[in-house]
């Protein structure tokens, strides 16, 4: 009999490696280590040239910025510190704030400019004017509109995200291979089916682009605001704030702590933002 | 012999009246006449297709011929509802889809198609893929589906790969599946566009023989659109060949060989003959669209 029912599954045994044998099998991981390794060896003597060899030996820019292990010190120096960490606390609030609300707004405003024409109509005119506005150009304006300065970053940041999420949502959504909408039609879907069935998860691996770059937007723009709004209340600043006052402060070494905080950050909310897709789309994990 | 009582059950317990081995036709003759189809009637005005006329008989695989861009692809999206004709009307047995005063038929699951490049929809997998259609009209439940669904890819010999999203499987399997996605809402016909176009030979022969099983187990109306000659006369009951742009029948040739067809029927003494046959009157329609392309172009 040809048929075979679909529960025999006859695949060799294969022996499953562990994932800590995985990772220390992976040469992309340990060539990176390496690659950074080299880049901190470099600058430590660029910027300890002078002190090697004399201060007609001070190297142009490198020579200038404090060397790693001066910027380490620092590090640890304020790391049991808790307005460091406040700092940090502040400037992931103010993020996740203004992302999520941007997702919030802007994933079913996006899906409703891609499949109703009347909204599209209507609103895309006046959205593609406000689009090309750098989010920064708004904090004058903002601080002025809220009544605090809370309330300024968290719009600023808010739009940043925004547009970005927007313009990707509505980009996937009116790019969906016409042949799903009409297999799917002819297999009897409704209108409701077609998009949730289809449109949505369609649009989804464009929502998490919009969103890769929204996240990298947001932090952008939350460190300039808090540079330029003074940072809030309470000392709890934020990193943008913790950078300007260390500079403020004549701090060098702090400004650099508060630089690779910012690098950190970023790294982390992309990779949350990896692993959600994985989530989101396992279909999408084979490529 | 215990595994095939046990899927003799499974086709009893189906709801299918359409299940494996019963070998009835269930209808689905298609009439096509004097369909003409202009795109863009204000505008630049492409008449793709031009008084149209053939029958298909209930249960036949009827395979159309024709040079590229000639007009093929609109025909069928016609049947399947797709867009609208300007001219004529298409019939499935006896009644109207479309014609004067209906000009779009309705898209309904007694017409599936398979696409041109594939159009499994890839974040489901290929069960889930198949098992869509009975939920959506709410046919069965979800579980009864995805049974059903898996049942039905074993049939088509992909019953490891339910699992499987579209992506990580070859093109011959997800074309397979794709059939599969299309059988299980019963149909009466079965549109094919260039399904196996662009596909190795080798794969394109397995594909060929497993499309052949599953007629013989379903006796579905097929409308199969091709390129290749070997291919239509080789699956085919008949071969219309069609005319280059815009489209209408130019000659029908019926194929006598008999079925169970194997590949040794390629090499036969019928198979050369019709070969011959099909093959000087699609060069002849090939030459004129090649020349009304030079005419166009200068
Ligand atoms: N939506 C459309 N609007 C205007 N012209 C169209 C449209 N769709 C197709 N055409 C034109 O109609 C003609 C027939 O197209 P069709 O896709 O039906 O050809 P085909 O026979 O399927 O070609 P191929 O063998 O390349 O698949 C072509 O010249 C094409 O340019
Ligand atoms: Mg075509």
């Amino acid at each position: 009999m040809a048929n075979v029912a679909h529960t025999a599954t006859s695949a060799p045994v294969v022996r499953r490696r562990s994932s800590f044998e995985k990772l220390m099998s992976n040469t992309s991981l340990w060539r990176g280590m390496l690659a950074i390794a080299v880049f901190l060896l470099l600058w430590e003597i660029g910027s300890r040239f002078d002190e090697w060899f004399g201060k007609e030996w001070t190297l142009p820019f490198i020579g200038l910025i404090p060397a790693p292990t001066a910027v380490f010190a620092a590090w640890l120096e304020i790391l049991p510190k808790a307005g460091y960490w406040m700092s940090w606390l502040q400037s992931f609030k103010r993020v996740l704030s203004g992302f999520l609300v941007a997702m919030l707004i802007g994933i079913p405003f996006g899906l409703a400019l891609a499949v109703n024409k009347y909204f599209r109509d209507l609103f895309f005119p006046p959205f593609e004017i406000l689009r090309p506005i750098p989010p920064l150009a708004w904090v004058p304006a903002s601080l002025i509109f809220w009544p605090t300065n809370e309330m300024s970053i968290a719009f600023v940041t808010f739009l940043g995200a925004f547009f970005t999420i927007v313009i990707n949502v509505l980009g996937g959504a009116r790019t969906i291979d016409v042949r799903y909408l009409r297999a799917a039609q002819s297999m009897g879907a409704s209108q409701w089916d077609l998009f949730s069935k289809i449109i949505l998860p369609g649009t989804l691996p464009s929502i998490f682009t919009g969103a890769a770059v929204g996240m990298g937007i947001t932090w952008e723009v939350v460190l300039a605001a808090e540079m330029i709004s003074g940072g809030g209340t309470q000392g709890g600043g934020g990193l943008g704030f913790f950078i300007w006052n260390s500079y403020m402060g004549g701090s060098l070494e702090q400004v650099v702590v508060g630089m690779i905080s910012i690098g950190i950050a970023g790294y982390l909310s992309s990779s949350a933002i990896r692993w959600l897709g994985d989530r989101f789309m396992p279909w999408k994990r084979l490529f | 012999m215990n595994q095939m009582t046990t899927n003799q059950k499974l086709h009893a317990a189906a709801t299918s009246p359409q299940g494996t081995g019963t070998g009835r036709p269930l209808g689905g003759a298609l009439s096509i006449r004097n369909v003409s189809k202009i795109y863009d009637p204000e505008g630049v005005n492409v008449c793709a297709v031009n008084d149209c006329s053939m029958e298909i008989v209930a249960g036949e695989v009827c395979m159309i011929v024709g040079p590229s861009g000639c007009g093929k692809t609109t025909l069928l999206n016609a049947i399947a509802g797709f867009h609208s004709i300007t001219h004529g009307e298409i019939l499935l047995d006896n009644q109207l889809l479309c014609g004067p005063g209906k000009p779009k038929a309705s898209q309904g699951a007694d017409r599936m198609v398979v696409f041109q490049n594939g159009a499994l929809f890839p974040w489901r997998t290929l069960a889930e893929n198949v098992a869509y259609g009975p939920i959506v009209q709410k046919k069965m439940t979800k579980a009864e589906a995805h049974e059903k669904a898996y049942h039905m890819l074993a049939e088509a010999g992909l019953g490891d790969f339910g699992d499987k999203y579209p992506g990580e499987v070859s093109s011959g399997m997800s074309r397979r599946a794709e059939i599969v996605r299309a059988l299980i809402n019963e149909p009466k016909v079965l549109l094919l566009d260039e399904p196996y176009r662009a596909m190795d030979a080798l794969t394109k022969s397995i594909m060929h023989e497993s499309l052949l099983e599953t007629y013989d187990r379903t006796k579905v109306t097929i409308f199969f659109i091709t390129h290749d000659l070997e291919e239509a006369i080789f699956l085919g009951d008949k071969v219309h060949i069609v005319t280059t742009r815009p489209c209408s029948l130019k000659k029908t040739v019926d194929v006598t060989i008999p079925r169970p067809r194997t590949y040794e029927s390629l090499s036969s003494e019928a198979f050369r003959t019709l070969m011959e046959e099909v093959n000087e009157a699609v060069h002849e329609e090939a030459v004129k669209a090649f020349q009304a392309g030079e005419r166009e172009l200068a």
